[in-house]
């Protein structure tokens, strides 16, 4: 009951304060803008990054290697289901972003790459015209209804986040994203808690193998990696709260412009 | 007397024009691509990969005008022996830090798509890295510095959206912050990466 109430509160300030939001593109900019997030807990931080790619060295980089090492069909196929998990969660977000018409491209996209793409094994959809899929979370539709990030925070084992981002990950084990829900808070019959956790383990080993070599590169010619890894992530999520690519939308040029002065 | 003046008006006219021939943003990146695959998918030891590659980046990229904007901030506080010694550090760690990052790669396909002129000064070019079996397609932008239209340079590379020259402007204010602020600090960080 308690949930089901923290969702209706939730649904009704995120399409409250989206129409607010809305209108001032520039505001979300600002407010996500990577050099003004907070390192509050920099020290807590660094050694849990530590911790991390002591992890990562142990568990995801060598699994990942040999991940790399499958025929391109596999991983693709890897790679496509766990997009179609990714819609189940996608799709409330869209509908709380007010973006109605991507909910339903979406919706399509799941349906047929379930059935026709088996299980999402292929993704079918794409050749039907239904492309440029993006991953929406709670993080980002709060981050449209005017939250900012609040501070920057390594978590154990799951990486970067900040405060809004870890909230909005919070609610997806409050009943928020429904391959949770059918697989480890109700007994649906269909699907065993262990789905749930491989389905991450994969996502994880998935993204570490696609960027393997970026990963290393960056760590090797790093003066601080921490300090990019943080700058990286917060980039990203900046661009992916305004659901675009452009630098041009995604970073004010007065920067560039000064140093010509 | 008056045609000789005349050829000799024409003759002018014709090297001012021909020296003032403008590159295009697309193809001024088009081309170093080109030059940096070449390198890259030939037969050459790292090393000497390295230092081909050093030789078109020194030609092609705006190192001084990327480290002041990495630096942030505290540039305008440096008097002008530390921008000079801090020129030269950067200089040194961007030189190492890029080509070794490109050699890595073999022979790279980057295939030029479009561009988008910003200002005056800048105009963004788009491409793409061509997949492979081990990494998927990788978006690429190229931030291009057109004050000078004979001669533009690089001044960004940005991956699937994310600048590289913002990431190393975050890191090195991460390592003065820790510093007080001390430009020391940075320069004994850049010598100590560029010796290793």
């Amino acid at each position: 009951m308690i949930k089901k109430i923290l969702i209706i509160i939730f649904t009704t300030l995120a399409l409250t304060l989206n129409v607010n939001a809305g209108s001032d593109g520039n505001l979300i900019l600002k407010k996500n803008e990577p050099s003004e997030v907070k390192d509050c807990f920099e020290r807590v931080n660094r050694a849990t990054f530590a911790f991390n790619q002591a992890l990562d060295g142990v568990i995801f980089k060598p699994v990942a290697s040999l991940y790399r090492k499958l025929p391109s069909p596999a991983k693709t196929g890897v790679s496509n289901s766990l997009e179609n998990i990714s819609h189940l969660l996608t799709i409330p977000n869209n509908v709380l972003q007010g973006d109605f018409k991507q909910a339903g491209v979406n919706t399509g996209r799941f349906i047929i790459n379930t059935t026709l793409g088996v299980l999402g094994i292929f993704d079918v959809a794409q050749y039907l015209g239904l492309t440029n899929y993006e991953k929406e979370d709670y993080g980002q539709s709060l981050a449209k209804a005017g939250v900012g990030p609040g501070c920057y925070i390594v978590l154990p084992v799951l990486g970067p986040s900040t405060v809004r981002d870890t909230i909005g990950s919070t609610l997806n084990f409050l009943g928020g994203d429904p391959w949770y829900n059918v697989t480890i808070n109700n007994d649906t019959h269909y699907f065993k808690n262990s789905d749930y956790y491989y389905s991450k383990g994969a996502a994880g080993v998935d993204f570490r193998a696609k960027n393997y070599d970026s990963i290393e590169n960056l760590e090797n010619n790093s003066l601080d990696f921490y300090a990019s890894v943080k700058s990286l992530y917060l980039q990203d999520r900046q661009q992916k709260i305004l659901n675009s690519r452009k630098i041009i939308n995604t970073q004010d040029d007065s920067d560039w412009e000064e140093i010509n002065q | 007397m008056y045609s000789k003046r005349i050829l000799s008006i024409v003759f002018f006219y014709f090297l001012i024009l021909g020296n003032t021939h403008s590159i295009e943003p697309d193809v001024f990146v088009q081309s170093t691509v080109n030059r940096a695959s070449k390198v890259l998918s030939e037969n050459l030891s790292k090393a000497e990969k390295i230092n081909q590659l050093k030789l078109i980046a020194e030609e092609t990229v705006d190192i001084n005008g990327i480290g002041f904007y990495t630096l942030g901030s505290i540039r305008k506080n440096l008097n002008d022996n530390q921008k000079k010694k801090y020129s030269e550090l950067f200089k040194e760690y961007f030189l190492k830090s890029f080509s070794s990052r490109l050699s890595e790669y073999t022979n790279p396909e980057i295939n030029v798509l479009s561009k988008e002129v910003l200002s005056e000064n800048y105009t963004i070019v788009n491409s793409l890295l061509k997949g492979t079996s081990e990494r998927p397609e990788v978006k690429i932008d190229w931030r291009v510095y057109t004050k000078n239209p004979d001669n533009p340079l690089i001044r960004d590379l940005i991956i699937e959206g994310l600048s590289l020259a913002r990431t190393q402007k975050e890191e090195f204010s991460s390592i003065l912050n820790s510093n007080n602020n001390d430009i020391n600090a940075l320069f004994k960080t850049l010598r100590k990466f560029s010796n290793n």
